[in-house]
C-alpha cells in the first residue's frame, strides 16, 4: 500500500538536507534596497560583517562587490554601518520599486 | 533475583535512573521531585554514573536543556512537579512535537493558586495534550517498574515520543514502602543501549531542528503525531510483556480489579486504588459486586480496550484527583468518551476528590459505592459532578 503524504514526512520535521536554507529566498520580503555606491566604498567590509545573513558579495580577491538581492531583506544594518569616504555613505537604503 | 529495600517512591525512582545512568540530565528543584534529583545527583557525584547533570536556572530551561541534548543524540531525563511542569510548558509541546524521547518522573501536585506543595493531580491534567505519553503509578514499586519501562517505550524506534511517568506527591514519592528493586545488569540489558535518530552530533549529516512550519505542513505533521500515539498502546503492552517475563510484575493499559463480574464501577488512578481496592474488597465480602479499574496509561488513552472492560457495568463513578473548572474532571470526560461507542451505556457519575493532597479516605469509596448501589437499583442518577471529601 502506498504511503499518504503526511506519512512520508521527516520524523520530528528534522530537515535532513544541509543548506536548503538556500532554498529559501528571502528577498521578497524587502521593501527597501540598499543601494551600493562604489567611489564611496573604502573596502572596510563592515558592510559583510554586520549583514545577518550573507547578501554582501566578496570577489576572488577579497573586495567587496553588489549586494545578492535573492536574500537581502532590505534591514538596513549594512547602510547604517557604513562609515562612508569623507561623510559620503557608500550604502544609502532606497525605496524598493522606486 | 534484585534486593527487597524499604524506600520512598523518590528514591527508587532515582535509584532506577543510577540503574539507567541517562547520558544527559538538566533539573531544576521543585517540592516534591526536589528529592528525586537531589538524590540522582548524589549518584553523579560520587561517580556512580557518568550522567553529564545539568544544574539550570529554571524548569523552562531544564527542559529546554534536555531538548538540546536529546536532539544531539543522548538519553535524556529530568524530574519535575506542579509550577515545574507548568514552566515547562512551551518545551513540552517541542519536546513531543520534534519527537525526543525524554523520559520525566512527575511527581503529581497541586497548581497555585491558593499556593500549596500537596499531591494532586492538576499538573500532568494539564499536560495531557502536550504529546507526551503519561503512565500512572499507585505505588513506589510501580513508580519504580514505570520508570525502568518508560525508556523502551520512549526510545522504541516507531514511536520517538517522550513519557512522563506519574506518581502522587508526598503519599507516593514521600512514604517508604516495600520495593523491591531489579539487579543492575538486568535493567541494562533491558533497557539497552541508545539508539539516536537524526542525531545533530552527527556531523558526516548536518541537518537542522526546529524549522519553521507554515499553512503548508503543520496540519499534516500533527496527523502524523497522532498516527504515532496509536502505535504506543502496541509497544507499551510489548515492554510490558518483556517486564513481566524479567520480574513476575504484570502491567497493562489498565489494571482491573474484581472487575470481571462487576455491576458496578470505580475508575480511579493513581495512590487512591489502592485505599478504593480495600473497599472493594469489605463490599464484596458483603456479596456487593463491585469492582475497579484504574487507568496505567493515560496518554494516549485506551478508548476501546477500556469501553471492553466495562461494557457489563451498570453504574460507573469516575475519581478525579484533578478538575476542570466549569467542566467535568479530566478522566470522567474520557472514561465517557470511551463509553460513548458502547450499546449498553452505564450510568456515571464524577467525584472530584483529594484536591491539594486532602487525604482519601476509605468512608470516601464506601460513600460513592454506596451511591452507585442506589444508581443501580433505581436507574436514577442525581448530581453528575461532585465533590467529595469537602468541608461544609
Amino acid at each position: 500500500m502506498s504511503k499518504k503524504f503526511w506519512e512520508t514526512l521527516p520524523q520530528g520535521s528534522v530537515v535532513l538536507e544541509a543548506g536548503s536554507s538556500a532554498k529559501f529566498k528571502t528577498g521578497t520580503w524587502r521593501s527597501m534596497r540598499p543601494k551600493w555606491i562604489e567611489e564611496n566604498c573604502i573596502q572596510c567590509m563592515f558592510c559583510w560583517m554586520y549583514c545577518p545573513d550573507m547578501s554582501v558579495k566578496v570577489n576572488a580577491e577579497g573586495k567587496r562587490e553588489g549586494f545578492d538581492y535573492d536574500y537581502c531583506k532590505g534591514c538596513g544594518i549594512c547602510a547604517l554601518e557604513c562609515p562612508g569616504k569623507k561623510g559620503n555613505k557608500a550604502i544609502v537604503m532606497e525605496e524598493e520599486g522606486k | 533475583m534484585g534486593k527487597i529495600v524499604a524506600v520512598t517512591g523518590n528514591e527508587a525512582c532515582a535509584y532506577a535512573l543510577k540503574q539507567i545512568n541517562p547520558d544527559v540530565c538538566a533539573a531544576y528543584p521543585i517540592t516534591p521531585a526536589t528529592d528525586l534529583m537531589q538524590r540522582f545527583s548524589g549518584y553523579v557525584s560520587n561517580g556512580q554514573v557518568d550522567t553529564e547533570l545539568v544544574l539550570v536556572e529554571s524548569e523552562h530551561s531544564a527542559m529546554s536543556a534536555c531538548i538540546g541534548a536529546a536532539a544531539a543524540g543522548g538519553r535524556v531525563a529530568t524530574a519535575t512537579s506542579s509550577q515545574g511542569l507548568a514552566l515547562m510548558w512551551e518545551m513540552l509541546y517541542i519536546a513531543a512535537g520534534t519527537r525526543l524521547p525524554i523520559v520525566m518522573p512527575l511527581v503529581n501536585r497541586a497548581l497555585s493558586a491558593p499556593l500549596n506543595i500537596h499531591g494532586d493531580h492538576s499538573d500532568g491534567m494539564g499536560a495531557r495534550d502536550t504529546g507526551w505519553i503519561q503512565i500512572y503509578s499507585e505505588n513506589a514499586q510501580e513508580a519504580y517498574d514505570n520508570l525502568v519501562q518508560s525508556f523502551r517505550i520512549a526510545e522504541h524506534l516507531e514511536i520517538r515520543v517522550p513519557a512522563m511517568v506519574c506518581m502522587d506527591g508526598f503519599i507516593v514519592s514521600h512514604s517508604i514502602e516495600r520495593v523491591e528493586y531489579i539487579d543492575d545488569a538486568d535493567v541494562k540489558n533491558f533497557v539497552g543501549k541508545f539508539q539516536a535518530v537524526h542525531p545533530l552530533l552527527d556531523l558526516e549529516h548536518p541537518k537542522s531542528y526546529g524549522p519553521l512550519i507554515l499553512t503548508d505542513l503543520y496540519h499534516e505533521y500533527k496527523r502524523a503525531q497522532h498516527e504515532v500515539m496509536t502505535k504506543v498502546p502496541g509497544v507499551v503492552l510489548e515492554v510490558a510483556a518483556e517486564f513481566e517475563k524479567m520480574t513476575g510484575r504484570k502491567y497493562g493499559l489498565f489494571e482491573e480489579y474484581r472487575l470481571e463480574d462487576a455491576e458496578i464501577a470505580i475508575v480511579v488512578m493513581s495512590s487512591a486504588a489502592g485505599t478504593t481496592k480495600d473497599i472493594i474488597d469489605q463490599y464484596r465480602e458483603k456479596g456487593v459486586k463491585v469492582g475497579l479499574l484504574k487507568p496505567r496509561m493515560f496518554r494516549p488513552f485506551p478508548f476501546t480496550q477500556i469501553a471492553e472492560a466495562l461494557k457489563h457495568v451498570n453504574a460507573i463513578a469516575v475519581l478525579d484527583r484533578a478538575d476542570s473548572f466549569g467542566g467535568y474532571g479530566p478522566l470522567f470526560s474520557e472514561i465517557a468518551g470511551a463509553v460513548m461507542s458502547m450499546d449498553h451505556k452505564p450510568a456515571m457519575i464524577n467525584k472530584i476528590f483529594g484536591l491539594g493532597g486532602r487525604d482519601y479516605l476509605p468512608e470516601q469509596a464506601e460513600q460513592v459505592i454506596n451511591e452507585l448501589i442506589k444508581i443501580s437499583e433505581t436507574g436514577k442518577v442525581g448530581a453528575i459532578k461532585e465533590y467529595i471529601g469537602v468541608r461544609e
